[in-house]
């Protein structure tokens, strides 16, 4: 037995050094362009292979599954002020976590039919392609490896952001530049790290980032000294700025590292589920558009004579249905959570500690970005 | 005739030893159809969820920085590389720990046997403290309360003989090559041969006339010797000490232990210390009372009692337990995540987040601990064979 485990051993070990030899034979990346391509054909062979072969939870199955399970599992942030955070009863908050409330509230006609779940950066997709949860909204940020590799697909932007740079007020630090050798706070397994080791490059500024697990044990380095600055989404550091022990103290540097368009995500392989996904936060915009809220919503299906609006409130047709859902869908999202200026300035308006200027994340008539197709 | 043999022989259903054989085989075939079947469970759960496995993106590049590493990498390398990096960053965690921890364990098992009041009662103090912490909460504590609390880089403590303290890491001096370090280095190769032979001689020495000279100790002063001199006789230095400085936002210069490698060094060493004073301590107290005594009758001093007697008979029953805190160790080392320590694990974890390669990546890092785990293993058996009692 004894020799058996030693056989073993060896292999192991030899099979470790001769793929550390394969590793050490392949040219530096710096000779560069040879190696990218080949990756290119690498991604594009292997990638049609998945979707042509598999059958996957197909058509309708999320939908059957949430209804029979009584309840929405929602993988969210614990970590986010104003996004996704345990406040101080226990209870989820957050505009991340508003959104799970509207889905389930479209489903059920009942917001608090859902369980948060909170995940981590590192372990988010795998619990959704592992179907933990039903649906990821987290902060998470829309690109095409996500969108194909990681089997997801992204619903649509609910938050438009930006990465930024948080430095201490008292550093002189006001440009990225001035970072030069010193030490940048990250998380890990975010787009955040991939964007700072990209801008970092380009800016040709050399810098050593001191990456960490989550969010908590990144800002408690940060605010211990660890680093000259700490890096993540604007809103994010807006968010934890809140939560750090003098939020004067710290300032937020007037650039904009990449754009992190942010939005809830679901598995490849069920289009319904996408769709309700979809419509959901549409529902969110359209009733912004329209004026509609939770205080004059029943009003409002009572006395409308606008088409769209009687379609969206399920007055006329039978828009609901075709989502597999109920004709008052979209009315109980409005009734129950709110349009999405009311979520917003819930989680993120002027009243709250967390309060960020709506910039892109208004209506297009506003100047915004939202904008939603029509409800027909 | 014929019918004679075919009596006397036993049909092989009935014999023993072809049964036997038979039985085995059917064993592993059993075992393997069931590896399979949950092999191809695996997959069939894996393509229900739309996901293949595949290892062609640990060529890709990798995108992302890595904090400490043993040789170049950037952004540009590519995910193999960064594994490697984690790798040799998680060995260099695993021998500094076994070292430090190994020495220090020694030090308090025989602490913790000192008839000096003080002393035992000091030692068992630690002891108690440390085994009923848990490690997590002792390695936060190294790293959020101890490194990070640290001064500042402008503020930085400068310990005698050029020592930075501060909370980006602590400055040692480092040594640089110099044109004349190949010689040097040479120089050493013969030093380490000639310490070899010492220790050879010694042993033979030892076999045959039945004394114990000090060994180890001999052997360790003939290669210093050698290095001495060598240092001397060599016109240029052949490494050219850089003291550690500050400069803008950094301390550079020297070596720079991070904060992130000295908290989880520390902690690994002292908490995994704790366990192996404990075993140094069982280890010392299975060897009997009356060979003490005995020892003690013939003349011998205290140091001499348990260099000769009771370290040679402790030892058998140390080195197994012995063997499970050095895997522990390195186990444990895994831990260096929460501290922001890039280590294999940690390294892992950012690659199956950047490419969705859960599977994969998992299985790399369960093969790469069992590998470790197995050689330390083979190390400390082949060790273990060589000190256990020939019974006759």
């Amino acid at each position: 037995m004894r020799k058996i485990f030693a056989i073993m051993g060896i292999l192991v070990v030899a099979s470790l050094v001769l793929a550390a030899c394969g590793g050490a034979a392949t040219p530096a990346p710096s000779g560069g362009e040879t190696v990218t391509v080949k990756e290119t054909v690498v991604v594009t062979v292997v990638a049609p292979a998945s979707p042509a072969v598999v059958a996957p939870t197909g058509y309708g199955v999320t939908l059957e599954t949430v209804k029979a399970r009584g309840k929405l599992i929602c993988g969210v942030n614990s970590q986010v002020p104003g996004f996704g955070y345990v406040d101080a009863n226990g209870n989820f908050s957050g505009f991340d976590v508003d959104y799970c409330r509207a889905l389930a509230a479209a489903i059920f006609g009942d917001p608090t039919k859902v369980e948060f779940r909170p995940v981590t950066a590192a372990e988010r997709f795998t619990a959704l392609q592992s179907g933990e949860i039903d649906i990821l909204s987290r902060n998470t940020t829309w690109t095409l490896v996500r969108d194909t590799e990681l089997g997801g697909n992204f619903v649509h932007t609910t938050f438009y952001d930006g990465q930024g740079m948080m430095v201490p007020a008292d550093s002189g630090i006001t440009t990225l530049q001035d970072l030069e050798g010193g030490t940048i706070c990250v998380q890990t397994g975010t787009t955040t790290e991939l964007n700072l080791a990209d801008v970092m490059a380009s800016l040709g500024v050399s810098y050593t980032p001191a990456v960490f697990e989550d969010a908590d044990s990144t800002f408690a380095a940060y605010s211990e000294g660890r680093c000259d600055a700490v890096t993540t989404d604007k809103s994010g550091l807006v968010a934890r700025r809140t939560v750090l022990a003098d939020p004067t103290a710290h300032v937020i540097l007037d650039v904009t590292m990449s754009k992190e368009p942010l939005g809830p995500m679901v598995r490849h392989g069920d289009d319904q589920w996408f769709d309700i996904a979809q419509w959901t936060v549409f529902a969110l915009f359209s009733a912004e558009e329209f004026g509609i809220t939770s205080a004059n919503v029943d009003e409002v299906k009572a006395t409308a004579t606008a088409p769209e609006v009687k379609r969206m409130l399920g007055v006329e047709g039978d828009l609901g249905l075709k989502l597999g859902l109920t004709n008052d869908w979209a009315y109980n999202i409005i009734k129950l959570v709110g349009n999405y200026e009311e979520v917003y300035n819930r989680n993120l308006g002027p009243d709250t500690p967390t309060y960020i200027p709506r910039g892109l994340n208004n209506l297009y008539i506003n100047g915004g970005l939202l904008y939603a197709p029509p409800f027909r | 005739m014929q019918r004679e043999t075919s009596q006397t022989t036993i049909p092989f259903w009935r014999d023993e030893r072809v049964l036997k054989v038979l039985g085995q085989i059917a064993f592993v075939v059993l075992v393997f159809i069931f590896f399979s079947f949950i092999f191809q469970n695996m997959k069939a759960g894996l393509a229900k969820q739309g996901i293949t496995l595949s290892l062609n993106f640990i060529r890709g590049v990798s995108g992302f920085d890595i904090a400490e590493t043993l040789f170049p990498y950037d952004r540009s390398s590519t995910y193999l590389q960064a594994y490697q990096i984690g790798l040799l960053n998680t060995l260099l965690v695993s021998v500094v720990g076994i070292f430090f921890a190994t020495i220090l364990g020694v030090i308090l098992g025989v602490a913790r046997l000192s008839t000096n009041f003080i002393i035992n009662r000091l030692a068992a103090f630690y002891l108690e403290l440390i085994r009923n912490l848990s490690l997590l909460v002792f390695l936060i504590f190294w790293y959020l309360g101890v490194f990070l609390k640290l001064p500042k880089v402008k503020e930085a403590i400068i310990w005698p003989g050029d020592i930075f303290l501060s909370n980006r890491g602590v400055g040692i001096p480092w040594g640089i090559p110099t044109a004349s370090f190949p010689t040097f280095r040479l120089i050493l190769l013969f030093g380490f041969f000639l310490a070899l032979a010492v220790f050879f001689s010694l042993r033979a020495y030892s076999q045959r006339t039945g004394r114990a000279p000090l060994t180890l100790l001999w052997t360790f002063l003939t290669f210093v010797v050698v290095a001495l001199l060598g240092w001397v006789i060599l016109p240029e230095k052949p490494l050219m000490i850089d003291l550690p400085r500050v400069e803008g936002l950094r301390l550079t210069g020297g070596k720079i232990l991070t904060p992130e490698f000295m908290a989880l060094t520390s902690g690994l060493t002292l908490y995994t210390a704790a366990f192996i004073g404990e075993v140094v301590r069982a280890g010392i107290q299975s060897v009997s009372k009356g060979q003490v005594e005995a020892a003690r009758a013939l003349g011998l001093n205290g140091f001499q009692t348990l260099r000769l007697v009771v370290f040679p008979q402790a030892l058998r029953v140390i080195v197994p337990p012995l063997t499970s805190q050095y895997l522990n160790l390195i186990k444990n080392s895994s831990l260096a995540i929460s501290v922001g320590y890039p280590d294999v694990f940690y390294v892992s974890n950012t690659i199956q987040n950047q490419t969705g390669r859960a599977v994969e990546m998992i299985g790399m890092v369960m093969l790469t601990y069992l590998a470790f785990s197995l050689i330390t293993s083979l190390l400390m058996n082949w060790y273990n064979k060589k000190i256990r009692l020939v019974e006759r």
